[in-house]
């Protein structure tokens, strides 16, 4: 999927760039972009390490299982394949509620420790688990309790007449993103294959593989 | 009533950042004897690692994401999109917001920026956009770095389902904000 999006993009804008005579402004944008991504990532690191390191904490005291624990009853039904005891569970609600308190700098270290903590559970190393892609959903679905400051910064008073639209808004969102995965996991083209053969599948676009696994078998 | 509240929950959200910082090694080092110090320098450790790891996965992203936006790509999908867009009655003022919303975070600001500008804060078109704003997410950015972090490759519906989501935001701001704030 995403190597067709990948490719598509650069391919349109190269081309659509040469017909409105912005072929500059391409260049520099790739340029400027890939330049853009290393600052964002080793801006990143000292964020990382304080939530890191704050999470550890909050592991070693038992925080955050009793934290797992009190959510379990919703966590079960989102991720019904990873385990009850899991760490992972602890990290998605701990990402889940900084993400709603609008704690978006504690919300990305705590998300990419339960990407961790997930793909430890993950048959297939390189695809994505049905838990993985759950989680990604709601996480970019943005549930949101709390405006972004930047949001209240341009809007001024208006901005709590916008609080009570994008509560909903980020509802409707949310609760679409937790259905469509529960519906797209179970099509042929994204379903898992029921027993990863790990390095005889690797290179394989799951599409061709769900196709495979339709009865195509010789 | 609703201004005070909303006032309230972000003079609020001013101490939940320093509460935690220091609530949680508290309560670590008060009940159960944790070794604070020591335990939080062993957890920071893994930060340089964990941001490292996703730089080649950010470059691909945003390097595509930058060159479509610059490439003018972005106006194209805007005129083969407005038909459709006019017949749900989704204002034409809001779609590269819109369609900007999951690809980049400070090319949305941007366009709410000026949208904010040139209708002022107040009006309609303000108060949809802020909305899609706040109630979405950088759908791209958050996919290269989440999936780019444990190097998984194979999103599988990660990204329909993740635009569908945002669509289904995009749509909902319009009529939420027409209907409650209209």
């Amino acid at each position: 999927m995403l190597n067709y999006i990948w490719m598509g993009m650069i391919l349109i804008s190269v081309v659509v760039g040469t017909f409105t005579g912005r072929i500059d402004q391409v260049t520099q944008a790739a340029i400027d972009m890939a330049k853009l991504s290393v600052e964002i990532a080793i801006g990143l690191v000292g964020i990382m390490a304080l939530w890191l390191g704050i999470m550890k904490i909050a592991e070693a005291s038992g925080l955050i299982r009793i934290i797992a624990r009190l959510l379990r009853p919703i966590t079960i039904r989102l991720f019904p394949d990873v385990p009850d005891d899991h760490p992972a569970i602890g990290s998605i609600v701990l990402n889940m509620s900084a993400n709603i308190l609008g704690l978006g700098n504690a919300a990305t270290p705590l998300g990419l420790k339960a990407m961790e903590e997930l793909q430890e559970l993950n048959p297939d190393k390189k695809t994505a688990s049905n838990a993985m892609v759950m989680f990604l959903a709601i996480n970019t679905s943005s549930v949101q309790l709390i405006l972004p400051a930047t949001v209240v910064a341009l809007m001024g008073v208006v901005s709590s007449q916008i609080f009570v639209t994008t509560i909903l808004a980020t509802l409707c969102s949310t609760i679409a993103a937790i259905f469509i995965v529960k519906v797209l996991e179970r099509t042929k083209w994204f379903k898992l294959a029921p027993a990863p053969e790990g390095a005889a599948t690797e290179g394989e676009p799951p599409v061709e593989r769900a196709a495979r696994d339709e009865g195509d078998e010789r | 009533m609703i201004e005070s509240f909303t006032d309230g929950l972000n003079q609020l959200a001013r101490y939940i950042i320093p509460a935690l910082i220091v609530g949680i090694p508290l309560y670590a080092m008060a009940a159960r004897r944790v070794k604070v110090y020591e335990v939080f320098v062993e957890g920071a450790k893994d930060g340089f690692t964990i941001a490292v790891r996703i730089i080649p996965y950010l470059v691909a992203i945003l390097v595509a994401v930058g060159m479509f936006r610059a490439s003018g790509a972005l106006d194209v999908l805007l005129n083969l999109m407005s038909p459709l867009l006019n017949f749900i009655g989704f204002p034409p003022e809001n779609l590269p917001l819109a369609l900007m919303r999951p690809l980049s975070g400070s090319g949305s600001l941007g366009l709410l920026t000026d949208l904010v500008n040139e209708y002022g804060a107040d009006s309609m078109q303000a108060k949809i956009g802020a909305t899609m704003f706040g109630s979405s997410e950088t759908t791209f950015y958050v996919l290269a770095v989440y999936f780019g972090s444990v190097g998984v490759l194979r999103s599988r519906h990660a990204v329909p389902a993740g635009l569908f989501a945002d669509a289904v935001g995009a749509i909902s701001a319009v009529y939420l904000c027409q209907w409650l704030l209209g």
